[in-house]
């Protein structure tokens, strides 16, 4: 492998493990930081306690999300120079911003938040959980922005072969980021949200029989969690839709592999599934089932609307972009070549339809949990708690497969052009590296996914044990004993 | 001055915070096994630092962040060229991260012992990547005209790069005992605070001896200026340290870090990075800039961010302010 395909493994790599703490730690914060409000305001201790339960698994999975982000942050130099020096007149800003408006706060009120339960009046120590999920959202705004400026550039003007900014707010209002954000930010919220059903039901089912204090706290969970991940799928859904529709403006090469269309169509039918290799040239070998027009209403709100396919817009690309790369010793074997304007069709097909694929089973697991459980309800069957705890995963599938298929879909550019924005402003994913050797790469990559790994290990290991032990793991071993004057609430 | 000369002293006032903050930090992390008689005292230690270390690393953070911005050449050419200690170094902060927020979680002798040679290796490494890539910075590396490395991945680690290494890493473990001495209490107070006078005259001598390879290569007439007050100040925080004055003696420790720092980016001036191959080569200020416009607006995003910062970070240490010891400690528990 050379040095594009390593970076490229790497950010890949590296990224979607960052977003398997991210999803976590921005819907569970907003949700803690609630369940916390409640307690306050009613001084129901039930709320008390799903704070401290919830506000841990919090803790454990948070801890990984800052580490990984690190990578993130330092990767664009690292392996990306020749990219950063292309954009960072541009892509610099938001990244900045993030930091010194969204992690300043998110570290520092964080830290707040676990040391001061007895430091601070009641009052201060609730905004400081609030303060840290909102900066948690604030830091997703600046970062989407950013991508969404590589996935539709606007805002700047071309000076010496280089994006200039010209406007901050077009890159911070950038319709694209408009809609990536809640999009996004909902996805975070259906990952909770099913976090907290899966984990409620599992309890509610294991003292079934038994007594147990803390049903009263799980059954609440499972409420809270099952609505929150139904009405996340709801805005996934209108989100997404929008998404689609600026995606067919914006990227059609994107629509197309989405839909692995290879001739243009009006009407354009939608398929729900196909069987063969989609990644073939000819197309005609795949059987797919298909509802009629409901593509052209995808991409327009119309069902005659025309969606072109990928052997036009390979044309219309090269017309546009050029047939082959540049001449240039840093581009290695692809100096002078072809280039291929196809992303990869099977990567896009699938990863689409399994970002909405995973996100439904999401919902209907949900749904089928708030049934199960309503009024006092306890489901017997051992299958109940089987299938709660590995619905879990089914957010987390289709996050991780919703940004394989955005980041995968604009290949080969990691700035895609902008149709109606300025011409020139675009970059191929292959001259965007390092003038690295393959072997820091390989060491980087075998290093980073070595430690993810092990890391990945001892997360779910923690994390299964604080949840295997409920409330009583987290609070104090008996609130009436008398604990000395001055001795902490809380430290590691 | 132009817009450019002020981002670059912002870019040297955020690796001071980082310097100074994550500092402390880092010499808590290499002081653990050393320092700490009993696992009560290594909690003690580890709580210090407890609610703020998070904190302080997103100082480095946003300096980079802010070099991406300002001076995307330099971030791109520097990051690009020290790729495998960055490496090691990012490593080094995904090993500590994880542990100060693991290692309280499981009850056993074993699970912490492992947490805490992680934080203290981790915490070497660190300093030592940190010390090395900033004094590649200040002295320069071999670039080749686009600002990209020429040579193998170490070829340019010299003896001066160690020494900037050794610089930075012996800084942090005396500002880490300093700060123990100041946030404890008992004998884990007394004994930081005789170790602290007792390693630094040794360990803060590389710090003298880079900037005076520095100020000799390329420092000005006036970065004599602050290279004396480094030593002063240092002087200082030990003097204050005798007296059982550890509030003076941080404090003159964060001057000597502040006057450190300015020597070194005023000798780099008006270098951002300069080329061992050909100085022709060399980033510079004005050169690698950002547009005006984007320089215009990171300005006033850091008008507004940055006293916003030094207000809330100021007041977490003002509520964390007093000094923790070993029966302060709430008993282990844990599922
Ligand atoms: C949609 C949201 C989102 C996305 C797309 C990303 N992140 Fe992230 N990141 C967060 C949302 C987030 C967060 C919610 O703010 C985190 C996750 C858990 C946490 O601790 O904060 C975080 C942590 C985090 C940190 C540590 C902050 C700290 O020390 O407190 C850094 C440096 C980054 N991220 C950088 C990045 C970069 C460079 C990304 C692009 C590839 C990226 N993140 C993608
Ligand atoms: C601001 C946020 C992000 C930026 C700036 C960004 C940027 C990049 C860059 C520079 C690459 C390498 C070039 C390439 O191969 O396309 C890449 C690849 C990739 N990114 Fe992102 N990314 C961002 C967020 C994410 C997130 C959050 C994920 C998912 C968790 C993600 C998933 C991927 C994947 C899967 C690849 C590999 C694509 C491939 O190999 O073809 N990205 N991204
Ligand atoms: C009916 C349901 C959905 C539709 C129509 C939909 C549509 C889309 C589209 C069109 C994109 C690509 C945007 C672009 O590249 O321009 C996208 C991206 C994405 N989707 Fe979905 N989606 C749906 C459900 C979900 C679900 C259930 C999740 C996760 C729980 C999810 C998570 C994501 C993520 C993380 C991205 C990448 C980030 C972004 O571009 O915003 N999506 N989705």
């Amino acid at each position: 492998m050379d040095v594009v395909e390593l970076a490229r493994w790497q950010f890949g790599i590296t990224t979607v493990y960052h977003f398997l703490m991210v999803p976590l730690t921005i819907g569970m914060a907003v949700l803690v930081a609630g369940m916390q409000t409640a307690w306050v305001r009613t001084g129901n201790p039930k709320y008390l306690r799903m704070t401290k339960f919830w506000g841990k698994v919090l803790l454990v999975n948070f801890a990984m999300g800052v580490v990984t982000g690190i990578v993130q942050e330092f990767q664009f130099g690292m392996a990306w120079s020749e990219y950063s020096r292309f954009v960072g007149d541009v892509f610099g800003a938001p990244l900045a911003m993030e930091g010194l408006v969204a992690f300043f706060v998110e570290s520092t009120f964080l830290g707040l938040w676990i040391f001061g339960w007895d430091r601070l009046p009641q009052r201060v120590h609730l905004a400081c959980a609030w303060a840290f999920s909102l900066a948690s959202m604030a830091s997703a705004y600046f970062i989407l922005a950013a991508n969404s400026w590589m996935q539709h550039p606007v805002g700047v003007t071309l000076v010496a072969g280089k994006p200039r900014l010209t406007s901050i707010w077009a890159v911070l209002g950038n319709n694209t980021a408009l809609v990536a954000i809640p999009h996004t930010v909902t996805g975070c919220f259906a990952v909770a949200g099913t976090f907290l059903v899966g984990i409620g039901a599992w309890h509610l089912w294991r003292k079934r029989d038994a007594g147990d204090e803390d049903r009263p706290v799980w059954r609440a969970s499972v409420k809270l969690g099952g609505w929150v991940g139904l009405v996340a799928f709801a805005g996934l859904s209108i989100t997404g839709d929008m998404q689609g529709k600026l995606m067919f403006e914006q990227q059609p090469m994107k629509m197309a592999a989405a839909e692995a269309l290879c001739h243009t169509e009006q009407p354009a039918s939608f398929s729900i599934f196909a069987v063969g290799d989609v990644g073939r040239a000819d197309c005609e070998s795949v059987k797919s089932i298909t509802v009629p027009a409901l593509l052209s209403f995808l991409a327009h709100n119309d069902f005659s609307t025309e969606v072109r396919g990928v052997d036009d817009l390979v044309q219309q690309y090269r017309d546009r972009y050029g047939a082959n790369y540049p001449v240039d010793d840093r581009l290695g074997e692809l100096s002078g070549k072809p280039i291929d304007y196809v992303p990869n069709l099977p990567v896009t097909y699938w990863g689409f339809r399994l970002m909405i694929g995973f996100g439904a089973l999401a919902a209907l697991g949900a749904a089928a949990v708030l049934w199960f459980t309503r009024g006092s309800r306890i489901p017997r069957s051992k299958w109940f708690p089987r299938l709660a705890l590995l619905g879990i995963a089914t957010p987390f599938l289709a996050n991780s497969f919703g940004w394989i298929f955005t980041e995968m879909g604009r290949q080969p550019f990691v700035v895609v052009p902008n149709p109606t924005g300025v011409d020139g402003v675009w970059m191929f994913t292959a001259q965007g590296v390092s003038g690295l050797t393959t072997g820091e790469v390989w060491t980087s990559l075998i290093t980073l996914t070595l430690v993810y790994g092990l890391l990945a290990v001892v997360e779910v290991f923690l994390l299964t044990r604080y949840v295997r032990a409920g409330v009583p793991g987290v609070m104090p071993p008996d609130p009436t004993d008398d604990k000395p004057a001055d001795q902490l609430a809380f430290a590691y | 001055m132009e817009l450019a000369d002020v981002w670059f002293c912002v870019i040297a006032l955020l690796w001071l915070g980082y310097l100074f903050l994550e500092g402390f930090d880092f010499g808590v992390g290499m002081a653990l096994p050393i320092l700490a008689d009993s696992e009560a005292e290594r909690r003690v230690m580890i709580n210090t630092i407890g609610p703020v270390w998070d904190g302080n690393e997103v100082w480095l953070l946003v300096a980079g962040g802010a070099t991406f911005a300002a001076f995307p050449g330099w971030y791109a050419g520097l990051f690009s060229a020290a790729y495998l200690p960055l490496l090691l170094f990012v490593v080094a902060l995904i090993g500590r991260g994880v542990a100060f927020e693991y290692r309280g979680k499981v009850d056993s002798d074993r699970w912490r012992r492992t947490w805490d040679r992680i934080i203290t290796t981790a915490s070497w490494i660190a300093t030592l990547g940190v010390g090395l890539v900033l004094s590649w910075n200040v002295l320069g590396l071999p670039l080749d005209q686009h600002g990209n490395r020429v040579g193998l991945p170490f070829a340019a680690i010299k003896w001066e790069t160690v020494l900037g290494a050794l610089a930075i890493a012996g800084f942090a473990f005396v500002h880490g005992l300093v700060f123990i001495a100041l946030k404890t209490d008992g004998p884990l107070r007394e004994r930081a605070r005789r170790l602290a006078l007792r390693v630094a005259p040794v360990a803060l001598v590389p710090l003298a001896a880079l900037l005076l390879v520095v100020q000799f290569r390329s420092g000005s007439g006036w970065t004599w200026a602050p290279l004396v007050l480094v030593l002063v100040a240092a002087a200082v925080a030990l003097w204050r340290l005798a007296a059982v004055r550890e509030g003076q003696a941080f404090a003159a420790l964060g001057v000597a870090v502040a006057a450190s720092v300015v020597t070194l980016f005023g000798s780099l001036y008006p270098d951002v990075l300069p080329s061992t191959v050909d100085s022709s080569f060399s980033l510079t200020v004005a050169a690698t800039a950002s547009s005006h416009y984007t320089l215009q607006v990171m300005s006033w995003v850091a008008l507004f961010g940055t006293p916003a910062v030094l207000v809330y970070q100021g007041w977490t240490y003002w509520v964390f302010r007093r000094r923790i010891a070993t029966h302060h400690l709430p008993p282990v528990h844990v599922p």
